[in-house]
């Protein structure tokens, strides 16, 4: 608990009233279970190993069980003979219950809530995550047909409470634009709006916008944050990965392509284990090579891949199970269903998938190398040819002795710093897999491709000279790997991508004790925790992906449609959107999740259609003017009588600012870039060469800026872009003295100011007045008010005295602007490129 | 569902995250949206001001601390804990009774020869604590620190090392320690951010984890350390760009404040006016920084103490004097990076260097911070992530001049703000391989550290992802044995 702080007071107070208010009929998902989730679980839950008493209080055969003290908890409708109403009302400090040492305690509303449950029966409920979805019919609101408003105004009517009124069109254009795009309406996009009379003139906006390029983009950083992407390893090296984007973009063209959630699920996780898989499909799979690689001497490879395969079902669950699945890797769960042997058994499904990079050619590259590649096999084979038989043998041995050095460890310190290299230096700085290396050893001679034995033979003639100097000097190796070497660099380059795939060998899975990959426990094999659906058709990686989106998985659209509706609104409908599970919160509007969840999946989990659904509702239309008589009431605004304001994220405060000044280079797709940033940043990292993009390039999209995991883009970081090694579902939207910095006076900013400056005068030929119209639709997407027009009128006549006065700082400001450009105009941009409402969606 | 007023709804939907709100809105939004007629940007300074309420557990020994990370894992046997048998057993094997079954150090080096230190060590101060040679002015304060021998953890390479004793996992994406205690107790400082970072390094570069060693974590990045850098702005985008004078500054967000209000009152969002009052604060950094860093009103005496009038001192001087600085303004966590101790290699050389760019500013900081009456308020720490082996370390073959990391034993040192004065804790075998007795784990430090700061390591948590995570994961016992 945070320290005494008035949070704390003002959450009591709420629940104390409500307690002390309805308790006719007490509901144990509603009124119960966040109290004993809360207070009891810890020790009286699902986590077997830190059970007290032998009770569990998480369903109720245990609950009414009887314990060792040959007492029982509970007994339904008899509140004298349940000994938990004993131990909560007791004076006895020593015999209450939460024990005073483990820093709980409950309200005396909280145990009247307890008792009153027990006298009406102790009735439990499964937990509502875990029951499938069913589509209800929208309650009937009169004059209401969208669906999502008749569940939302209904329960506002119930409340008393009227929807807000729908916002103007400007801001209307404005949020919509943003939300889909992730960029700002241009002003002739908003002008067309604003004075479309036809009925359906916002349906053709929200269409158009969901057929533009821009929506992929947006809506990859999206996916990207539960990813947890980066073009680079982590820890201390820091290698860079510098075909990490390829999966990126592939994310993008999924969005832009509506691609059905259920196959973009199936490609990512098992891509390559489809019939057939295709370049694309294989692609998909570089999901899972967003864990950081350690390649630092000493590091037990197993240990990284270990952890490599933690993250992997650690990220499965917060991203399609909204589930903290991780909590289960020391220990059963102790608030969830989920043992530790179920974590394990999700760990299992991909502990045989190894990373692997493929050749996937871009535009272009795919002829020339498909020309020139038996012309350059055939030369390779005959600069092999005559020492074959003699680098064959020395290969087989050298495998051999590192697979002997896997297999005993410690017995050969040479042998042992070989087969470490070979897993360190490995593709180090291409963003290959560490472990292709011994993957490929491990794969029978016969079995293995082409692309596998070029790329073991050239790493063996590059590591061999160590151990086989005598050798290499007498068949003259070193002349044969330069000529390699050199052919190699004949060959027309083909674009390579992160992906997965499984080897022949297989692992077996082992539970690991308090979470340690050294100390093996039990073997499983790969299954779905219990209480979720069976796993039907196979027990692979495909198996997995296509459980999670079968029709009667209660989670994934679940979990999904919540994210997207989080994203609209601020808020999720479950507001935790990355747990579910019991200590998550409940959903606000339950029927209306679970009427979009199906929606979802009988529509083709198409994430296009359930957006247009929520934005075309009247609800995602309200103002979102702050309602003081509902502050008290319902200060969150859960109940959605109102949009919400909200800050841009990291991304789009960038892109919002090159897009009103015109610099934006809207080009989609592509390797990541390096905008301008002070050079100190980069130096916060062992390594990372920031040398700036040239050209178009410095005005990328934020989605295309170089992100290093020890040093990133420091002006994303401000502004709350998410810790790179791990899933995250909803960003933090700070408010920070760094931010008004960043804004005011980073450079990159600044030039924005000169640009939109320019552009105002390029564009608009006529008075100052004019011409702060024209800026403000740039910026701000409508016209500027009376008071905002004379004070902003005022400043410019101020600016203009002080840059008279000073003329060196007009000359400094304009630097290489064209000439007429005016220094008291950027000074004026810059003001309204750090409005609070330029950085905020309205 | 029987009718209840949407106020408790809400109260029923939210009574799971109490402890603490997992909500993306600030809690500092939260209040300024509930109805309790304080307006934002009266919140913002008043718990800006008061250090968001900050009220500890129980009375602190400690306001602040000022937390001086030797990145790389600075060699303890050569440093602090004097192994004088070592000296008869050098070039031979390691005991097996030392060694037990390890066969590899840490970072995979074969453990052969016993590599005594060529160091020597004296007794200093009244208590008589042991330090070597290449640290004078820190020994010459032996009566003010509390050293402890036994530090321990079970991490051997850097990144997960520094990531274990700073954010008290060995993983990626956990809050730093100075972003708990300013989650913790708040900020006091109205011109400053309430956690800063200092960097500095021998030219091998930072050789560590990076940001995230200062990071918020799953924190909102108002926790994050700000890095204070040496050159450029200190802060980052502190200076007006090019063109833009004081004035047009100030005119700006006269500007900004006047259509931002307009905005409020118009969308009738309390957020806007802590936008306001970021930006105001901003403004003020602006002057305060500079001030900060402006030396100029140091007397000669100080300059000197801190080594700034020498080229190999000065850059770690200059941020020791600074630390004190910043805590002087309120600062509430100042953190000092100097890398690198990570010598596998020329051990001689680039210990004595490292020692001789940081031994006189750590110990003039302590000094200056006692004669200024800060120092019972300022807990000190010195601490590097792990320390290095006894043996020699041998890298293909050959046996060069460097140690290996050991993360089994090492040692550390702190001062001030409620630790014992001229005290040893702990100790290690005469190798210095293994610890003997009173073993301080480094879950143990922090739940000290945050102790002597008047908090409760087990009752600081934070909600996240269905978890309430703490600094000290599920570990950490106070070590009552250094408290004064």
């Amino acid at each position: 608990m945070r320290l005494s702080f008035p949070i704390i007071t003002l959450f009591h107070v709420p629940m104390a009233a409500l307690c002390a208010g309805d308790l006719s009929v007490v509901r144990y998902n509603r009124d119960v279970l966040p109290i004993l989730a809360d207070q009891c679980f810890q020790c009286h839950g699902f986590d077997k190993a830190n059970r007290k008493a032998g009770l569990r209080l998480d369903q109720r055969e245990g609950a009414m069980a009887e314990l060792e003290s040959g007492a029982r908890a509970i007994v339904p409708g008899d509140v004298k003979a349940s000994a938990l109403v004993e131990r909560l009302f007791t004076s006895d400090t020593d015999e209450v219950m939460p024990p005073k040492k483990s820093g709980k305690a409950l309200t005396s509303a909280q145990m009247e809530v307890l008792k009153r449950w027990i006298e009406q029966g102790a009735k439990y409920e499964p937990h509502w995550a875990y029951v499938p979805p069913v589509k209800t019919e929208p309650p009937v609101v009169a004059a209401v047909t969208q669906p999502v408003d008749r569940f939302i105004h209904a329960r506002l009517a119930k409340e008393g409470i009227a929807p807000a009124a729908e916002a103007d069109r400007a801001t209307l254009i404005r949020r919509v634009t943003l939300d889909l795009t992730g960029l700002p309406p241009t002003p002739l996009e908003v002008d067309a709006y604003v004075n479309d009379q036809r009925a359906d003139a916002f349906e053709r906006v929200v269409d158009r916008l969901l057929q533009s390029e821009h929506f992929g983009e947006r809506w990859a950083r999206w996916w990207l944050d539960l990813a947890h992407y980066a073009d680079s390893d982590g820890y201390l090296q820091d290698f860079i990965r510098p075909v990490a984007w390829r999966w990126r973009q592939w994310v993008v063209d999924a969005f832009n392509r509506d691609m059905p959630f259920d196959q973009f699920t199936v490609e990512q996780l098992a891509g390559d284990l489809l019939p057939d898989a295709t370049i694309s499909q294989r692609m998909g799979t570089g999901f899972l090579r967003n864990t950081l690689s350690n390649r630092e001497g000493g590091a037990d490879l197993e240990e990284y891949r270990v952890n490599q395969v933690l993250d992997r079902a650690a990220t499965l669950g917060t991203t399609w199970l909204a589930l903290t699945t991780g909590c289960a890797q020391c220990h059963d769960h102790k608030f969830d269903a989920i043992s530790q042997r179920e974590f394990y058994q999700l760990y299992a499904f991909f502990n045989n998938a190894d990373e692997v990079n493929i050749d996937a050619p871009l535009p272009g590259e795919r002829e020339p190398r498909e020309a020139a590649q038996a012309d350059h096999d055939r030369k390779r084979a005959e600069l092999i040819a005559p020492l074959a038989a003699q680098v064959a043998e020395l290969q087989a041995d050298w495998e051999k002795r590192l697979l002997h050095a896997e297999a005993h460890p410690g017995e050969d310190f040479t042998w042992d710093r070989s087969l470490e290299l070979l897993g360190l230096q490995w593709g180090q700085g291409l963003g290959e897999g560490q472990l292709e290396g011994i993957n490929i050893i491990k794969t029978p001679l016969a079995q293995r491709t082409q692309d596998q034995k070029d790329q073991l033979l050239d790493y063996f003639l590059k590591a061999a000279p160590v151990a086989y100097a005598d050798k290499w000097k007498t068949l003259k190796l070193a002349e044969l790997k330069s000529k390699l070497d050199a052919l190699a660099k004949e060959l027309p380059p083909v674009t390579r991508a992160p992906g997965m795939m499984s080897y022949s060998h297989q692992r077996t899975t082992h539970l690991f004790e308090r979470g340690d990959f050294r100390r093996k426990g039990a073997e499983v094999n790969p299954g779905t925790p219990a209480a979720l659906p069976p796993l039907k058709g196979g027990s692979d990686r495909f198996a997995l992906a296509r459980w999670l989106v079968s029709s009667e998985h209660p989670l994934t659209a679940r979990v999904v449609v919540n994210r997207l509706w989080q994203e609209m609104f601020g808020r999720g409908i479950v507001a935790t959107s990355e747990n579910f599970g019991v200590r998550g919160n409940r959903p606000a509007h339950p029927e209306l999740l679970d009427w979009l969840a199906v929606d979802f999946m009988r529509g083709g989990w198409s994430i296009k259609s359930t957006l247009r659904q929520i934005v075309l509702s009247q609800t995602y239309r309200q103002s979102s003017k702050a309602r003081p008589e509902l502050a008290e009431r319902d200060p969150l605004n859960v109940l959605v009588a109102r949009q919400q304001r909200m800050r841009l994220s990291a991304e789009a405060v960038r892109d919002a600012s090159l897009a009103a000044s015109g610099l934006l280079t809207r080009t989609i797709g592509g390797p990541s870039v390096k905008p301008p940033q002070p050079a100190a940043v980069s130096k916060d990292g062992y390594k990372n060469d920031w040398t700036t993009s040239a050209g178009a390039d410095r005005y990328r999209r934020g989605l295309y800026t170089w992100l290093q995991r020890t040093s990133p883009f420091a002006q994303s970081v401000t502004f709350d872009l998410p810790d790179l090694s791990r899933s995250c579902t909803r960003r933090e939207r700070s408010n920070t003295p760094l931010q008004s910095l960043n804004l005011l006076n980073d450079p990159a900013f600044l030039e924005a100011a000169q640009a939109l400056a320019s552009r105002v005068r390029r564009e608009c030929h006529g008075d100052d007045a004019k011409r702060l119209h024209q800026a403000f639709q740039l910026t701000l997407s409508r016209p500027p008010r009376e008071e905002e027009q004379k004070r902003l009128l005022d400043y410019l006549q101020q600016q203009r005295a002080i840059f008279a006065s000073d003329p060196k700082s007009a000359v400094d400001l304009l630097q290489d602007q064209p000439a007429g450009t005016d220094a008291a105009w950027i000074a004026l941009a810059s003001v309204l490129l750090n409005l609070d409402e330029f950085i905020t969606r309205e | 569902m029987p009718y209840v007023s949407s106020n408790l709804v809400v109260a029923e939907l939210e009574s799971q995250s109490r402890t603490m709100n997992p909500m993306p809105i600030t809690r500092r939004s939260f209040l300024a949206q509930s109805s309790h007629g304080i307006g934002a940007a009266a919140l913002w300074h008043l718990l800006a001001r008061d250090g968001f309420a900050a009220q500890p557990h129980f009375a602190p020994r400690a306001k602040n601390v000022i937390f001086l990370f030797m990145m790389g894992g600075p060699s303890q046997v050569d440093l602090f804990d004097p192994k004088p048998k070592m000296a008869a057993m050098h070039g031979q094997p390691m005991p097996t009774s030392i060694l037990g079954s390890a066969k590899k150090s840490a970072t995979g080096g074969v453990l052969e020869t016993v590599m005594a230190s060529p160091r020597k060590f004296a007794r200093h101060g009244q208590c008589g604590m042991e330090f070597s040679e290449l640290l004078p002015h820190t020994a010459a304060l032996a009566d003010e620190i509390c050293m402890i021998r036994s530090m321990h953890c079970e991490q051997s390479n850097h990144d997960p090392a520094q990531l274990l004793l700073h954010c008290g996992t060995p993983l990626f994406g956990n809050p730093s320690m100075g972003a708990w205690v300013n989650y913790g107790l708040g900020s006091v400082s109205q011109n400053l951010p309430g956690y800063l970072v200092l960097l500095s390094d021998d030219s091998h570069g930072l050789e560590g984890a990076g940001a995230a060693l200062w990071g918020s974590g799953f924190m909102p990045s108002t926790y994050r350390g700000v890095t204070f850098r040496g050159s450029g702005d200190p802060i980052l985008h502190l200076s007006n760009p090019r063109g833009i004078s004081t004035t047009t500054q100030r005119a700006r967000l006269d500007a900004l404040r006047d259509l931002n209000s307009m905005n409020q009152q118009r969308t009738g969002d309390a957020e806007i006016a802590s936008r306001i009052a970021a930006y105001e604060m901003a403004f003020r950094m602006q002057s305060a920084a500079p001030d900060l860093i402006d030396l100029r009103g140091e007397s000669e005496a100080t300059r000197e103490m801190y080594g700034l009038n020498h080229e190999t001192t000065r850059a770690f001087g200059t941020n020791c004097l600074l630390a004190r600085r910043m805590v002087e303004r309120g600062v509430r966590f100042v953190h000092l990076v100097h890398s690198s101790w990570d010598h596998h290699g020329k051990l001689t050389q680039r210990l004595a260097d490292n020692c001789a760019m940081t031994d006189q500013g750590a110990a003039a900081l302590l000094k200056d911070l006692k004669q200024r009456g800060l120092l019972d308020d300022t807990l000190v720490v010195w601490a590097g992530e792990f320390g290095r082996t006894p043996m020699g370390e041998v890298r293909r073959g050959v046996s060069g001049d460097g140690r290996d990391h050991h993360p089994n034993a090492f040692t550390l040192w702190m001062a001030g703000g409620g630790v014992k004065r001229g005290h040893v804790h702990g100790a290690t075998d005469d190798f210095g391989y293994g610890v003997v007795s009173a073993p301080v784990h480094v879950h143990d430090l922090q739940a000290t550290i945050l102790h002597l700061l008047g908090i409760n390591h087990e009752q600081l948590t934070y909600r996240h992802a269905g978890r309430d995570y703490r600094l000290t994961d599920v570990h950490g016992h106070v070590v009552k044995d250094i408290l004064a």
